[in-house]
């Protein structure tokens, strides 16, 4: 018997072999009615999503920028380079090739990250304020390497993208594509270990600085 | 991965003497238990419709409605990640397992995998078997690279190199980097962690095939869930062009809501974290035209023992989402770390899943590694009855006769006056007037005869001379 179905078997006796349609009911139901249906108790939801996912953001040790919309960003991105005494050298998702780098003195390549960039440039799907996270979507021009392998990572996070829960992430999800892309990543923070003696250190294998620059207009 | 659970004992008592392993164990004990009861009391002062209480009945819930339908569900997973792209397969035991992921690397002409953390692929000894047949295999996780290099297994689900401290670290990347040893004082952790950082980068951008666990599989949508702080997790999964995800098959989920609140529930009670850094849900191969993720996804299915919990007195057993909150507060573990269980799970979630999944005769002490305090049962996310569980095991022993002949003869003994009132009675006012005796006026005695070595390290306090029944007796008052 193939390990399959020798597997499947031995769960199936054990949890009643004639019951097995029933139970096969049951899943189908769970599956037809389930999906959106919210589980058990989250934080309650604040007024002020864009205060409370900078506060959830800034606790998780990413640094956070206001500004007014879209051509705003190419400054806002200058100063902090400048501020922490980064290069101004970085790559973009193709979505932000429209704005004007070069201007804010910047030069941004388009296209996917590799493992020299020192500085990669993402939006985000959602934005979650009940943590504080970013929620990308791996899609053919959304880059994962981008957000993952720069030292830093820049996201432009519009206003409209804010959402409460992942929950609300999922239900826009389900709405616009029906179905998860190969990858969807929540990236709450730069990247972190404790694996030696407990002691927390940013920048373990991804970014070391992770700067939001929400779009309050956008 | 070999059991060594048959050398608890001895391997405990090393453990208890070794001042260096007790202060490690001892700071790590502060920062997860600490940091849970922070985000758990926040947690209910913010909770809308219930508390972390309430969570952790939902917790247990979500578990148990794919446990108790567990073959439909997995036909259902199946179905869906097979329409997704991604391949199916199934192994009954580490063997296979270790046999279906080797064919998947020969296949693609894989030379080197990366893998994240993974207990189960412990479990299956996976490591072993790609490096025997010629495929070099890399752990990312910082503890798990840290413990390949050593050579050692790891002794925590969440920290497995919990038990290393920075000087040990050091002179292992100097011994395996090539580099003199760093001068006492002189060794710095964000340092050793960025030379961690460069040598696994080389292997992140050269390996063809990447390895990951499963935090849960989501039927829904036939996905594979991972959730990881250092974002090798996703390393793994974006740059390689095989992925493989060797999953337990107990680890399906109904929906992508269900995923939301066991999240909420698996960060705080392992790091004291509202989310961790990364949590990806993967599916199916890279979709045509994009230029990174795997071209091939594998989902490996594993049972191992598993199938033989369903539907009988362990299955809560199988709720567990490896939070570790079991370990972390359990008075045992925190005496004599991960090392001593002698398998692949430490703690109460290890006492119990070792005998269950190995043998009970081959783990014999683990059921007994328990003081039964209960902290276990009361952090744990999913609701598991640890205490019980082992209580369960205990029965087991007894009934197969795996305890030595003095316990078992010496409870038999107790459950025959235990039976007898009157002469339960007799016996009790016996021994207390003996003992009484025994201690010779002082407050409490030493040493029982018959258990020296049980009793060295309690005091037991000497009886006044009655037993509780006379006492009783004595000061009702007379209708």
């Amino acid at each position: 018997m193939s390990a399959r179905n020798d597997i499947l078997n031995r769960v199936r006796l054990r949890l009643g072999a004639d019951e097995a349609a029933a139970r096969k009911q049951r899943v189908a139901a769970v599956l037809a009615a389930r999906p959106g249906q919210r589980q058990g108790p989250r934080p309650t939801e604040r007024a002020d999503l864009l205060g409370e996912f900078r506060r959830r953001a800034e606790a998780l040790a990413s640094t956070v920028d206001v500004v007014s919309g879209w051509a705003d960003a190419p400054a806002a991105l200058a100063r902090y380079l400048a501020a922490q005494n980064l290069p101004r050298q970085g790559v973009a998702w193709p979505a932000l090739a429209h704005l004007d780098w070069a201007a804010a003195g910047l030069e941004i390549r388009i296209g996917a990250a590799r493992g020299d960039d020192r500085l990669g440039l993402t939006t985000c799907y959602c934005a979650i304020a009940e943590t504080g996270t970013l929620m990308l979507l791996g899609e053919v021009d959304n880059h994962g390497v981008t957000s993952l392998l720069p030292e830093t990572h820049v996201a432009l996070v519009p206003a409209s993208s804010l959402v409460w829960g992942m929950e609300e992430g999922w239900a826009r999800l389900r709405a616009e594509r029906g179905a998860p892309p190969r990858a969807v990543n929540f990236v709450s923070g730069p990247s972190r270990t404790g694996d030696i003696e407990q002691t927390l250190v940013l920048g373990a294998h991804g970014p070391y600085r992770v700067h939001l620059i929400l779009l309050q207009d956008a | 991965m070999e059991v060594k659970s048959l050398q608890f004992r001895a391997r405990a008592a090393e453990r208890l003497a070794d001042p260096a392993l007790q202060s490690k164990l001892g700071g790590a004990k502060q920062l997860f238990v600490g940091g849970r009861a922070r985000v758990v009391a926040e947690f209910d002062s913010v909770g809308q419709a219930g508390d972390f209480e309430t969570l952790r009945g939902i917790g247990a819930e979500i578990r148990d409605t794919a446990l108790t339908d567990l073959d439909a569900w997995l036909e259902a997973f199946e179905a869906k990640a097979t329409a997704t792209g991604a391949t199916v397969l199934w192994a009954r035991d580490g063997r296979e397992a270790q046999q279906l992921i080797v064919d998947i690397a020969k296949r693609h002409g894989v030379k080197k995998v990366i893998k994240s953390k993974s207990m189960l692929s412990e479990e299956a000894g996976l490591n072993e078997g790609l490096e025997a047949a010629g495929v070099q295999s890399v752990e990312t996780d910082l503890g798990e690279y840290i413990l390949q290099l050593a050579k050692e297994p790891p002794s925590h689900i969440l920290a497995p190199a919990i038990h290393k401290n920075k000087e040990e670290v050091d002179e292992l990347f100097a011994r395996c980097h090539g580099r003199p040893v760093t001068p006492e004082g002189q060794i710095d952790i964000p340092a050793l962690t960025r030379e961690a950082r460069v040598a696994l980068r080389e292997h992140f951008l050269s390996a063809e095939m990447g390895i990951t666990g499963g935090n849960f599989l989501v039927a829904e949508t036939g996905s594979v869930a991972l959730v990881t702080n250092e974002g090798n997790g996703r390393m793994v999964t974006t740059l390689p062009r095989v992925h493989v995800a060797v999953v337990g098959i107990e680890k399906v989920i109904p929906t992508l809501e269900d995923l939301s609140a066991l999240l909420r529930l698996l960060t705080r009670s392992a790091t004291g974290q509202t989310i961790s850094n990364y949590v990806s849900l993967l599916t199916g191969p890279r979709a045509e035209g994009a230029v990174e993720g795997p071209e091939h996804m594998y989902f490996v299915l594993m049972d191992n023992g598993r199938a033989g919990l369903v539907g009988g007195d362990f299955q809560e057993m199988l709720r567990c989402i490896r939070c570790g909150a079991c370990m972390n507060h359990c008075p045992v573990y925190q005496s004599i770390g991960g090392h001593a269980y002698g398998w692949v799970y430490p703690g109460p979630m290890g006492s119990v899943l070792t005998p269950l999944y190995t043998g009970l005769e081959q783990a014999p002490d683990l059921p007994q590694a328990a003081t039964l305090c209960g902290q276990c049962s009361i952090v744990c996310p999913v609701k598991i009855p640890l205490p019980e569980l082992l209580r369960k095991l205990r029965e087991k022993q007894m009934e197969t006769e795996l305890r030595p002949w003095q316990e078992r003869w010496a409870l038999r003994t107790w459950g025959f006056f235990a039976a007898r009132p009157r002469l339960y009675a007799l016996a009790a006012g016996l021994g207390a007037r003996a003992l009484k005796l025994l201690a010779g006026g002082k407050a409490s005695i030493r040493t029982l005869p018959g258990v020296p070595e049980w009793s060295r390290g309690r005091d037991f306090p000497a009886p006044q001379g009655k037993t509780f029944r006379e006492l009783y007796a004595a000061r009702r008052p007379q209708d």
